[in-house]
């Protein structure tokens, strides 16, 4: 899985594509993905792999695309509320942080 | 990410090598620790070498911190390690039970056995079959240091040449089915064949942990509890 995402983005890169990758650096409480968890996003929005069950990943789209544009890698956290973690099938909320970079 | 460290990083893979990513979230730089080499943007001391080495061999991505220090040290480990496996030497009753609790367990299973009678899909639904005499199956799929090895079929022709393998090889684990009388007189043999004591001594015999175990089924849990064991904790059990 891991492997399809790094080598996407590899084949995106080939393509003269801007691409950023985002890793699960570290979760607390019960987080839906577990650390080392990867997407890979290019410039035009598309994007493999997942970091959270689908609650995180628009913001996440966000900082990547700024990540491209400056080639600073950001480091994000995210409380994912009560609420949200009912909405992705979990019993109580955690906690993860996102490390976001580009590929250069 | 650089793209000569993704490259490296891709390559490693495909080559079933274990290699940890390590990114210093303060900086952004990256370096690749292999298990005997380094490759990347930043050096790391020696203690951190070993801790990333051993985040490495146990499969376990996460942060290393300064605990004295929350603004300090903050290096991310990906470790990316090639898939576990265990290769079983003998199509015998108990790795009819082995097979799957190893499958569920994570493990890719290779069954091999030359005799032909013993190693069938129909004894072995599903799972991977080889019919090479032991030594040449085991140098044919490159053991490495995720990789179990456990013999089980009792007899010397079969048996041996498969430890003779697999201890001169990185296997995180070898075990050896056969009683205590059995394995001494292995021991004496594998010896006389040039084996050192200390290659002798990672031979995990009788096979499993002592739980009573009594049939095939019990047996094998017995085997996935102490290959488990070894993983998670060392070669303590």
């Amino acid at each position: 899985m891991t492997d399809d995402i790094l080598q996407q983005a590899a084949g995106w890169r080939a393509e003269g594509r801007k691409v950023a990758v985002a890793t699960v650096v570290a979760t607390w409480g019960s987080s839906p993905r577990p650390v080392g968890s990867q997407m890979a996003v290019d410039e035009a929005g598309a994007m493999v792999g997942s970091v959270s069950g689908g609650c995180i990943e628009g913001a996440v789209v966000h900082e990547a695309r700024k990540t491209m544009e400056d080639g600073e890698p950001r480091l994000l956290s995210f409380g994912v509320s009560n609420e949200m973690a009912w909405e992705v099938g979990l019993a109580c909320g955690g906690q993860v942080q996102v490390y976001v970079e580009a590929v250069e | 990410m650089k793209q000569d460290i993704l490259d490296r990083l891709l390559a490693a893979k495909a080559d079933s090598i274990p290699v940890a990513l390590v990114t210093d979230l303060n900086s952004g730089l990256q370096t690749l620790v292999f298990e005997d080499a380094v490759h990347g943007g930043f050096g790391l001391e020696d203690d951190l070498l070993t801790k990333v080495r051993e985040r490495l061999r146990q499969d376990r991505s996460g942060l290393i911190t300064d605990p004295e220090d929350d603004e300090g040290l903050r290096l991310f480990v990906h470790a990316h390690n090639p898939p576990l496996r265990l290769l079983v030497v003998g199509a015998v009753h108990i790795g009819q039970a082995l097979a799957p609790i190893a499958a569920l367990t994570g493990y890719a299973v290779t069954v091999i056995d030359p005799r032909g009678s013993f190693a069938t899909e129909s004894r072995f639904p599903g799972v991977t079959l080889n019919d090479a005499w032991p030594d040449e199956a085991l140098t044919q799929l490159k053991i490495d240091s995720r990789t179990a090895v456990v013999t089980l079929t009792h007899d010397p022709k079969l048996d041996d040449p498969a430890l003779l393998v697999a201890l001169r090889s990185p296997a995180f684990y070898v075990g050896s089915l056969g009683s205590k009388r059995t394995h001494a007189k292995r021991l004496e043999r594998l010896k006389e064949e040039g084996l050192r004591d200390a290659e002798l001594a990672r031979i995990h015999a009788p096979v499993g942990l002592d739980i009573g175990a009594v049939t095939p089924a019990e047996i094998a849990v017995s085997v996935m509890a102490q290959i488990t064991a070894v993983r998670r904790k060392g070669s303590a059990a």
